[in-house]
Parts: C-alpha cells; structure tokens; sequence
C-alpha cells in the first residue's frame, strides 16, 4: 500500500486500537491533520493549549490502562505538551505522544517553530524517535506502543518533519517487534519469591505498601488474597490509592507527609514492609536514613533501577506484579496477626487523623466527605496538586480501582482541568469529579471551552480559598507566617465564568449548601461546577515537614512546634 | 558491607549504533548525578553495534544504580560490570613534551623504559605515545613533567576479558544481579 506519511500515521494508530487523540494543529503538523477527515474512526478533540493535550491523554490512559495519544505542531506546541509529558513520565503512564517537526532540510538551521523536541524530551521519555523516512513510521509507531505500555508503562514520542507527512512510502505495519535492548522481566525470580514467602511466615508485625505498580498490573484480586490470606495490613501510596478498596478491613490508609498518622507509625512499628511497585518517594519516606529501621524489607517491583535507588531491600523481585503475587501467593500459609492489627487499631484511636473538626465554618474536608457520601464512593475524582489535593486523598472513600487520578510525582498544578477531561472520554459512563484549587484551575480553564464544545460533562468542586494553599501552609509553618506571593486577592467569579464557558455554576459559601450543591451539579446535564468558598487558612494534617521523621510529625493546629524547625 | 567505599569501576556497554545514542547515555549520567572518569565509544565486531566503556567513580550503590539504569536504556542491549574480571584495559595517550638537543635522548630513555614510542620530533618538542592502564600513563606523566608537558592528549580506557570465552563469560553482570533480583532490562 502506498500511503504519505500523515496517513500512515493514522493507519498505524487505527491498528493499535487508538480511538481518541488529543491535539490542536499549526503548520508543521498540518499535512497530519488533512488526512484526518479519511479516518472517521479516529476522533479528534481540538483542545485550548497543549498542556491541555498532554494530561487529557494521561487522564484518559490512567482510567482504560490503554495508551493516551496527544500531539501537537513543532516549536511552542511541543514545549507546550512538556507539562504533560513530564507528570505522565514521573507517575509511569503510558502516552503516545507525535509532534510535527520543521521539515528534513531545514532542521538544525533554527527555522521558523523549530524545537530540537527529541533532545527536550529525552529526559522526560521512557523513549523517543525523530523519523527521517516515512517507511520508519509503522515501525516507530507500533514500537512506541509497545514500549509506552509494557514493563514500567511510560511516554514515548515520536516527532515527525512536515515533509516526512507529505512523502509517500510503501505502507507495511510490523507484525513483530525486534528491541534487543528492551526485554522487561516479568516473572519474579522462583527461588527470590520462596525467600520472600519466608520472611512473610516468619514476621510479626507485617505490612504491605501498594502502590501505582499495581493499578498499571491489575493485581487487585492477588493483592487481596495476600492481605486476608495472612491478614497483612494494607497501606496505600498516593498513587496507589484505590488499589486496595478504602473500605477494607485491612485498609490503613496513606502514609508519608500527609498521610494518616497511624499509617506512618505502622510503618515504623512494623518488622517487615512488603513494598509492592511503588519507589519509596521522599513523600514517603522523609528522611531516608531514618525510615523504618526495624523492619526488613520486600521490594517486589517491574523497574530494577527502582530497587536499592532509595531504601536497601533485603528481598528484591523484578517482575510484573500479577504474575509475581500470583506465584507468591501460594507460597503464603495463612496467619492471623491478631496482637498487630489490634495494635493498629490502637494506634487509628489514638491518632485520629481523618477525624473533621466540628464548626458551622465551610471546611475542605467537610466537602470532599459529603461528595463521597454523595457519590458512594463510586465517582472518578481527578486533583490537582496541593492541600486540595490532599484532602481528596484523605477524606474520599475509593472503592473502585483507578478512580483516584492525580498527577503525584510531577505535582503538576493544573492537571484538575485536562486531566478530568481525558478521564471522562475514558469512562464516559462514570460520574467524573475534579476536584481542584482555585490556583490550579486558573493554569488550565481553558478546556473547560474544549468539554462545553464536546460534551465531556465533569463536574468540578472548586475549593476556592483565595490562596495558593499548600504554600502558604509552608509560610505559616516554617517562614513564620511571611506571605509572600500565595495570595490571591482578586480571582475571578468562578460562577461567572462557568456560565461564560456556557456551563452550570454555582457558589457555596455554607455548609448547610453543600450537598444540595452537589447533587444539583450531578443532576445538570452537561459540565459544571461548583465554586466552595472555604475557610481561608485551614491546614493539612497530619503533617511531616520534608526530610524529617514520624518522629517530627504534626497531628493538629500548633504551629508553635513547627515552627522550631 | 561498606557501600559507600569509593572507588573506580570498569563497565563495558554493547548499544544500537543510532543518532543520539551517546546523548541518551551522557543525558543519563549527567541527570543522575553519576559520575564518569572515563567514556570511549567506538564500532564492535558486530555491525550497527557499537561498544561503550565507562569508568565510573563510586561505591557499590552507585555502580549497581548506573549499571540498571544503562539497562534501562532501550538503545542499550547488554551490560556488563568487568571491574572484578580477569581484564585487559588500556588507555592510550599523547604526551607533547618540551625537547632540545641536549635532553632528547634522556627523553627517549624514559620512553624505552615504559614502551612508549616518540611519533613526532621538532625542533622544541616532541610527541610521545603511550599505552596502558592509567596508572602507567600518569607515571610516564610525572616523570615528564620535569621536562615540560606542553599537551596532553587520551582515550580514555577501553577493558576486555581474557581469555578465549571471554565473550560469553564476562556477563558477570548477571551473575551479579542474582542478588538483587535478576534483573535484564525494562
């Protein structure tokens, strides 16, 4: 078949499965976008900004398990899908990402929108390719698929010159792939899995410590049967939230900086972590040399450069970890650890962390409860990043695996906006909350234009403190309340500019609002949002201030002993 | 164990001979923080392979870290730590020196005594070559330097293992890896 390269580009994503890609065009990439209308199959949703792009498609891949695909013209619209592409890198999502490139001959001479878009990414990619030839595109293509969702998932972009659209080639999509220097390993090493099943049966006090790993595994039902089979508590990574469901027995919540307290100190009083594809991010564990001393550990990951890069493992396994706890799990005898999950009991009153203190004042927490309440805990809620961002993942009970999405490693603020909007045209049966800050909505409001164009209908829970609200915390806390640059003294109407966008909006400024609210906002046919006023200056608990110890942990409001630091 | 002892270690690297391929190893090491004392790259014996041999300062953290995260290269086919193997390495250097009539055939004394060979006289000065392991080439250095070292010019190391099945058997990587989980590449 002889095809240009912009049609060969649309073949070999119909052959991958692709059914919506995120874009907008400009010169370099327009020969792609005029063979568009030939592959009706493939639908395009023209976004505001390529950021927008960028963390749609990684919403839309964190909700289905299945690549997200972005792309983007040369020059600005590349470095603009950077944001986007950096977030999916640093949380393993896997992306297929094409930009168009200023054509062969001018490349290397600072054209008009030329980027060198390989070299900027190529820190930020599992991989990337600059095509020379159109009879390189199948092969690049189904690579990139292949690389971007297999062993430790990730973005892979190809970047095509302008000419390279418009040649002709002999179209022949591969029906192989040959990397010889990509081969994850995916079983778990036997006798690696017996020694762990050992210091399984022989500790007192385990747990386990899920994390994103799982999710891009699927390993739910293995992950389960270890924890009731030898009654091992269940701590979940921010990423890892909604691996395990909330409502479990077992479930002791996150842990870290912001995680419960009960899950930190279980954590430290445990003699054996059983750490499952999830990197011991700083988050977790403070300061490293001081992190969970007493216990040993497990570390059953897909990415071999992850074990040993932080914590020393005592039982390392590299493999994919379906089949890993599949194997493991029938190495493992049952075992009750009644005297542990009694002390975890203890520790959970003790250490009351999720518990909402009661006032009439409008507080964050009190909102993110009753939207669980509301939704049964079976909505998708996408953040973005910052204390909002936290009482999302404290307060809401997630039973529904991947129905937390939230740009955790990067921290990229603004992903709320896209990022919801690629989960809802990923589950577009699903009710999709996006709960968001107002300093991150604002970085990103422009989709809301591309979901009222195309019907996405997200529901947004703005929890509008007129601060950039984890900063400031830090301010109050260790700069002795010196406020420099978090406020925000004039944001806009929210509920204004919802209705500008051709939305539902509407204000909450009482509690006794808030459910009416919600439920108002679900029953809207359409896109929506709600702008909660909240109390200005409410704080995250617990906290661990960066690089310390559960020793140095704040359960409550006393800034006093923060502020020795 | 101390896993922090410092020291130099030889890894040797088969790769796809690609655009880009040294920027995405140098890219590597430099985000990484790792650092190199020596890289030489050049062809193998097999054709769009090439061969890349690091010398690389740190503790044995640091040397399992750049060894994985090499792997984890997808233009990067094999791995191999040689620094404990029975190996070859050698490095080769040019050493401009200043020279007359009257200190030459003290020079060349020198030279006799560490094999080295002079490859180019002037009037002023003359240009040894030297090859060996570093050490040798910092002790011809240091012998030089009364004479005056005008330039100086190396490779970097390049390693082999000795021995006929060289080949197979320097994949003492893997039998390394055993220990923390068999790892090949993701």
């Amino acid at each position: 078949m002889n095809l240009t390269g912009g049609q060969m580009v649309c073949e070999s994503l119909i052959r991958e499965g692709v059914d919506v890609i995120f874009g907008l065009p400009g010169g370099a990439i327009l020969p792609l976008y005029q063979t568009l209308p030939e592959y009706p199959q493939l639908r395009h949703i023209l976004v505001r900004h390529e950021q927008g792009a960028a963390h749609a498609a990684d919403g839309y891949a964190r909700v289905t398990g299945r690549p997200g695909v972005a792309w983007a013209t040369s020059g600005p619209g590349a470095t603009n899908l950077v944001t986007g592409i950096a977030s999916a890198q640093m949380d393993s999502v896997p992306m297929v990402v094409i930009t168009g490139q200023v054509s062969r001959a001018a490349i290397g001479s600072d054209a008009f929108q030329e980027t060198d878009t390989t070299g900027i990414t190529l820190p930020i990619t599992k991989h990337n390719y600059l095509i020379m030839d159109p009879a390189e595109i199948p092969q690049a293509i189904h690579e990139a698929f292949h690389i971007a969702n297999s062993g430790r998932p990730g973005p892979v972009l190809v970047d095509i010159p302008k000419d390279v659209f418009q040649e002709k080639g002999v179209f022949e999509y591969p029906n192989k792939i040959d990397l010889p220097g990509y081969k994850p390993t995916l079983g778990g090493h036997a006798s690696q899995i017996k020694k762990a099943a050992k210091l399984i049966s022989e500790s007192q006090r385990p747990v386990i410590l899920a994390g994103h790993g799982i999710i891009f595994s699927e390993a739910y039902d293995e992950l389960k049967e270890l924890a009731e089979k030898a009654q091992i508590p269940v701590i979940t990574t921010l990423l890892g939230i909604s691996s395990f469901p909330d409502d479990h027995l077992l479930c002791v919540g996150m842990p870290g900086m912001h995680g419960m307290a009960y899950a930190s100190l279980a954590i430290e009083e445990a003699d054996l972590l059983i750490a499952l594809g999830m990197r011991f991010d700083d988050r977790i564990t403070g300061k490293r040399s001081a992190f969970a001393l007493g216990s040993r550990k497990i570390h059953i990951d897909i990415d071999p450069s992850e074990i040993g890069k932080n914590i020393p493992v005592d039982v390392p396994i590299v493999g994919d970890l379906k089949s890993v706890l599949t194997k493991l799990n029938k190495h493992i005898e049952p075992a009750t650890h009644v005297g542990w999950l009694q002390r975890i009991e203890d520790l959970k009153s003790k250490h009351p962390s999720m518990n909402i203190r009661d006032t009439d004042k409008l507080l964050p927490q009190y909102i993110i409860q009753q939207l669980s309440e509301a939704t049964d805990g079976n909505a998708y809620v996408v953040t973005g990043v910052g204390q909002h961002q936290m009482w999302a993942a404290q307060h809401y009970v997630y039973k529904e695996p991947r129905s937390f999405v939230t740009s955790g490693g990067s921290g990229a603020m603004g992903y709320e906006v896209p990022g919801a909007m690629g989960v809802q045209v990923g589950k577009p049966d699903k009710v999709v909350w996006s709960v968001a800050g107002d300093g991150g909505f604002q970085m990103t409001m422009a989709e809301l234009a591309t979901m009222v164009e195309n019907n996405i209908p997200v529901k947004f829970a703005i929890i509008n403190n007129n601060y950039l609200g984890m900063v400031r915390q830090w301010q109050e806390f260790f700069y002795q309340k010196n406020y420099v640059a978090t406020s925000y003294t004039h944001n806009p109407d929210f509920v204004k500019l919802a209705e500008a966008f051709g939305m539902l909006g509407i204000r909450v400024t009482d509690k006794t609002q808030v459910r009416s609210a919600i439920e108002k906002a679900m029953d809207y046919d359409g896109p929506a949002l709600i702008d909660f006023v909240v109390e200005e200056e409410e704080n995250v608990f617990p906290m661990i201030p960066a690089g310390q110890t559960i020793h140095d942990l704040i359960e409550e409001p006393a800034p006093e002993k923060a502020m020795r630091q | 164990m101390n896993m922090n002892k410092i020291s130099t270690r030889t890894i040797s690297a088969l790769v796809q001979d690609k655009p880009g391929v040294l920027n995405r190893v140098s890219s590597m090491f430099r985000r990484r923080g790792f650092n190199i004392a020596s890289l030489a790259v050049g062809h193998s014996e097999m054709p769009n392979l090439s061969r890349m041999t690091f010398v690389v300062e740190g503790g044995d953290q640091v040397v399992e870290q750049v060894t994985k995260h090499l792997h984890k290269l997808i233009d990067v086919i094999k791995v191999s730590d040689i620094s404990e193997d029975n190996v070859v390495s050698r490095e080769l250097a040019l050493i401009r020196v200043k020279s007359n009539v009257q200190n030459r055939s003290e020079i060349m004394q020198v030279v006799d005594i560490f094999r080295a060979n002079i490859v180019d006289v002037a009037p002023e000065s003359l240009i040894i070559e030297v090859t060996g392991d570093g050490n040798k080439i910092e002790s011809l250095q240091d012998l030089l330097k009364g004479f005056g070292i005008l330039e100086v010019m190396r490779t970097g190391t390049i390693a082999m293992n000795r021995g006929l099945e060289s080949r197979q058997d320097n994949d003492n990587s893997r039998r390394q890896t055993a220990s923390w989980g068999e790892a090949s590449s993701v």
